[in-house]
């Protein structure tokens, strides 16, 4: 991270460059068990962004006063105290999604996501850089989740965002809905994801060639 | 088939995959036979279904992914056979081209194709059919064979395994409602009988995994001789024995590796019949000793050719 990266760079990172969920594979235990709709994929998705870009500008705010040797623990304490924010907030205002991903929202402070910004990009960079790069981040959780949580959704019930589409005489596929589906989808975007990127890396390097 | 290598001397066998595959396929012939025979042409239906999705599936996957087309080495045919075979004759085609389709795509050619699944293709496709329609998988869809209740279109009925209703004899010959494949115990030992003379399997998993069986049913069941072998008839012992847990990819290579599986196998299969909420384990049993199988090859002890142990010190 020495050379300056512009902001919109630092937000397009997240997204697909180094997407968390199918670049990094981080995070990967709410990705299993909450995407069994969209609507959860999305919740899930929408309260790590929040924290991720809380936690990521306090964390780079107070990042020349944090002893190195106690980092982790204070990275931990501030991004607990987003967490709880978040889970009042759902439990205040969205109960039925925060009865729906239920532990799965406490459990954001231990998101591997969250601390591997923290520890690899907040720490080192500025705030406005780091809010951004928790955004991107987010933003890519997020996608990847409502993804997931879509594809899952319609084959195991049939419908999207609660709303019916492959009608009344489709016999949802109850596999993909349960955990070893989880599985089964995750393994399969990874796949498509990284035929994507690799696509997409070889037609650079062959314009490159070209140009050159 | 996966070529393990093993040390040398190295035999050569005249016996190609393509000529492998179609003795499996001659072999389950009598057994299919059975099936449209008892069940009527709605299980022709879904044999014929089973085997042409997943050969087509299996040749656009080759297309697609730019692969030599293998479609000629019998290998998909006998996948979407044995998958059709799992089956009750009343699977909805939707269900068989799912089945047919997971089995060649996702659990064959996405792990590398023949010789590099890690699960036996049409097992796993039952598996994943079994949890997600239970409905039409379990004791509900099974009808009575046809045949043997004329006049009346369909009699549902649960297996002998939940419900137990059928003689000896019916189970042995397969008056029995169940998939299309599993009923005839008969024709299923007239396919393990071909494979045998002709080489193409090794006794011992099938005799160890149906003795096993037996044998725990017997202990841990705690039933009587009588029912032990009425339990070792049921379901789908015999042909899992004879036609999936063969397997050559998914198979333990060394004689000691294999009777150790088939045995492990028998007894999860009377472990989820005696204590688990599903009546029937040979799917589980074999998916689970599959998984298990590269492991059994690496721990179990084998012998090596020209190499001996070195005498302890005194």
């Amino acid at each position: 991270m020495s050379e300056k990266k512009s902001l919109g760079k630092v937000l397009f990172n997240g997204i697909i460059p180094e997407n968390p969920t199918f670049r990094l594979v981080l995070g990967t235990c709410p990705t299993l068990a909450v995407t069994t709709s969209a609507l959860n994929g999305l919740g899930m998705g929408a309260a790590a962004t929040f924290v991720l870009v809380c936690s990521n500008f306090a964390i780079s705010l107070l990042r020349k006063f944090i002893p190195d040797q106690v980092r982790i623990p204070a990275f931990i304490v501030v991004i607990c105290t987003f967490v709880t924010m978040v889970q009042l907030l759902m439990k205040a205002f969205l109960p039925s999604l925060d009865e729906s991903l239920g532990i799965f929202i406490p459990l954001i402070v231990v998101n591997c996501i969250i601390l591997a910004r923290a520890e690899a990009f907040a720490s080192k960079n500025p705030p406005i850089a780091s809010a951004c790069d928790g955004l991107g981040m987010g933003i890519g959780f997020t996608l990847a989740l409502t993804l997931m949580g879509a594809i899952r959704e319609l084959i195991g019930n049939g419908s999207v965002f609660g709303l019916n589409i492959l009608g009344s005489s489709y016999e949802p596929m109850l596999l993909i809905v349960l955990a070893s589906g989880g599985f089964l989808t995750f393994g399969l975007l990874l796949g498509v994801f990284n035929l994507i990127v690799k696509k997409i890396e070889r037609s650079r390097v062959a314009k490159e060639a070209k140009t050159a | 088939m996966s070529l393990r290598i093993s040390t040398a001397p190295h035999m050569h066998n005249p016996l190609t995959t393509q000529r492998l595959m179609q003795y499996v396929f001659i072999a389950l012939l009598p057994t299919a036979a059975w099936g449209v025979y008892a069940f009527g042409l709605k299980a022709l239906l879904v044999l014929i279904l089973s085997m042409a999705s997943a050969v087509l599936a299996e040749y656009l996957w080759q297309l697609i992914a730019k692969q030599p087309v293998r479609i000629k080495d019998f290998s998909a045919l006998v996948t979407g056979l044995i998958l059709g075979l799992n089956l009750p004759a009343t699977a909805p085609w939707w269900m068989v081209v799912v089945g047919s389709v997971f089995a060649v795509i996702v659990v064959k050619q996405l792990f590398g194709g023949l010789g590099d699944n890690f699960l036996n293709p049409a097992m796993a496709a039952r598996a994943v059919l079994l949890a997600s329609w239970p409905v039409h998988m379990t004791s509900s869809a099974f009808v009575s064979p046809t045949f043997f209740k004329a006049g009346v279109d369909a009699v549902s009925a649960a297996t002998p395994l939940s419900a137990k209703s059928a003689t000896l004899m019916e189970l042995f010959l397969g008056q029995i409602p169940g998939t299309i494949g599993e009923v005839s115990k008969a024709a299923i030992l007239l396919g393990f009988l071909f494979l045998l003379i002709t080489g193409t399997i090794s006794w011992r998993i099938p005799v160890v995994m149906t003795g096993s069986v037996f044998l725990f049913s017997l202990l841990i069941g705690g039933m009587t001789p009588e029912a032990a072998l009425m339990a070792t008839l049921s379901g789908g012992v015999l042909f899992g024995a004879v036609f999936m847990a063969t397997d050559y990819v998914t198979s333990p290579i060394t004689p000691l590796a294999q009777v150790f599986y088939a045995c492990m196998i028998g007894l999860i299969i009377v472990l989820i019949r005696t204590f688990g909420s599903y009546p029937e384990g040979v799917t589980y049993g074999i998916l689970l000793m599959n998984i298990a199988t590269p492991l059994i090859d690496r721990f179990l002890p084998r012998k090596i050719y020209g190499h001996q142990k070195e005498a302890k010190k005194a």
